[in-house]
């Protein structure tokens, strides 16, 4: 079942860039957006499982490091080959002076 | 010393399926250490580089072409010929390649566009080889899972000299364009194209062979091959520089490692090439942080170098070093370069490949020549 996780503090991730979090034998990437909003989605490119966390944030979209393979990282939609499969998404939210996600 | 069998480089063949048994494909690669901030403002996109290089490209193609076909059947004609076809049959794929990787332009659609117009240059199909060089950046010289590899061991001399005119890379992206064309996939090209994408490369290669039918049908109505001299034979006559240029990507260096700096060259080059060529000279570089521009590789060259072996300094000095080493390779395959590395730089990463003691030195000192032990 899932439950809400701490991360960080939100000053911990710059805007547009993301930071990768591992919890439990899992890893995920999390997003600050350019207006400040948190998101969340699995760590690894569902192309060949590269993590993203040494990627491209460009407005809505992460890049992968090694393949140019494009995600939308609010929803997890895949934009283009080599992406072909979605990312998981996970709620996100800052509580508390903490950024938190429901994973 | 063990004996190596002759390496196989089909996709299908028994080295692919060795090298994942070994870990090798889709491996973690060596890259250096770059701070987050510094990598994130070179992988900056902008569209104003590319918009200005992709003017001059079209404007000079334009130029050329449009002065080479008014003095057609001229020998006047024939340098304009030959600077058409340069920025035709080579800077097509600087572009193809580039544009692939979809980091020249900010823009999607622009590097769409442009990697579209590339491809068709080239003759490789857009969708195939764009899933080709993912792979090739995957498993860069990975024998039998890299599709790209220019120069195998021993090295194929007869097959390179035919291709400095663009002849057996055009042979194959004509048949392998009827392929598609018919409905279907090679089957090598299976083996790293996902299904659901065959029919777009097929669409493609329909588009293709209906605009070199209208070539055609033009050359026939005007009693001139001057349609195909633009359109098509370009790829001929103009590949020599990318052919010369490409060989250096990796020619003659280690195979079946997971360090770039083993298996990939950055050759100094002079603007001109460098324009046509749009940096790639910087290959080290481009290998270990693909997702860098092509207009910010001078930059993450003098942030990393004191990592990398020594660029070559000239084309000329590159091909001083690799071709008594290709010549080698003629005779005994698993002889290969290893660049001196500078005093600040991490180790090789090597364990995966057993290099001999030294067997010799090139003039310049800063080349060793090694042999690979594991079978």
């Amino acid at each position: 079942m899932s439950r809400w996780l701490d991360v960080c503090r939100p000053d911990e991730i710059e805007q547009e860039d993301l930071i990768r979090f591992d919890h439990e034998g899992r890893t995920f990437a999390v997003y600050r957006s350019a207006d400040d909003e948190f998101y969340c989605t699995d760590g690894l490119c569902t192309h060949e499982q590269v993590h993203l966390e040494d990627g491209l944030v460009m407005d809505n979209i992460i890049e992968c490091p090694k393949h140019n393979g494009r995600f939308d990282y609010r929803t997890g939609e895949a934009k283009g080959a080599p992406a072909c499969v979605d990312l998981n998404t996970y709620p996100a939210k800052v509580e508390n002076g903490r950024v938190m996600i429901q994973a | 010393m063990s004996v190596l069998s002759k390496r196989d480089y089909s996709l299908l063949g028994k080295d692919g399926a060795a090298a994942v048994e070994k870990g090798l494909a889709a491996a973690e690669w060596y890259h250096t250490d770059v701070p987050r901030k510094e990598l994130k403002d070179l992988m900056r996109r902008t569209d104003a580089p590319a918009i200005r290089d992709t003017a001059i490209w079209i404007g000079c193609l334009a130029l050329f072409g449009g002065a080479a076909a008014y003095l057609w059947p001229s020998w006047w004609s024939v340098p304009f010929w030959l600077a058409y076809g340069v920025l035709y049959g080579s800077a097509g794929d600087s572009r193809w390649h580039e544009c692939g990787h979809g980091t020249a332009f900010k823009t999607p659609w622009m590097n769409d566009v442009v990697y579209h117009i590339g491809s068709f240059m080239i003759f490789r199909n857009p969708v195939v080889w764009r899933w080709s060089h993912t792979r090739h950046h995957s498993d860069t010289i990975i024998v039998g899972r890299d599709p790209e590899v220019a120069v195998m061991r021993p090295p194929a001399a007869r097959r390179l000299f035919l291709n400095l005119f663009g002849i057996v890379d055009t042979l194959t992206g004509i048949r392998l364009m009827l392929i598609n064309a018919s409905g279907r996939l090679h089957p090598e090209e299976e083996t790293y194209v996902p299904e659901e994408e065959a029919p777009k490369a097929i669409l493609v290669a329909r588009v293709w062979v209906a605009i070199y039918a209208a070539t055609a049908a033009a050359a026939v109505s005007m009693n001139s091959i001057l349609p195909f001299m633009l359109i098509g034979l370009p790829r001929l006559y103009g590949a020599w520089h990318h052919i010369v240029t490409g060989v250096l990507q990796h020619g003659g260096l280690a195979d079946d490692v997971l360090d770039h700096r083993l298996n990939t060259r950055t050759v100094h080059m002079n603007p001109v090439s460098r324009f046509i060529y749009w940096n790639m000279n910087f290959h080290v570089e481009h290998h270990m942080f693909p997702m860098v521009p092509y207009h910010a590789l001078p930059k993450l060259h003098e942030l990393i170098k004191h990592d990398l072996p020594e660029p070559d300094r000239s084309m000329w000095s590159a091909f001083s070093d690799m071709l008594p080493v290709l010549r080698r390779q003629l005779r005994f395959e698993d002889v290969f370069m290893v660049r001196r590395l500078p005093a600040s730089a991490k180790p090789y990463r090597a364990e995966l490949h057993d290099i001999e003691a030294p067997a010799c030195k090139s003039e310049a000192g800063n080349v060793t020549l090694a042999r690979c032990l594991q079978a």
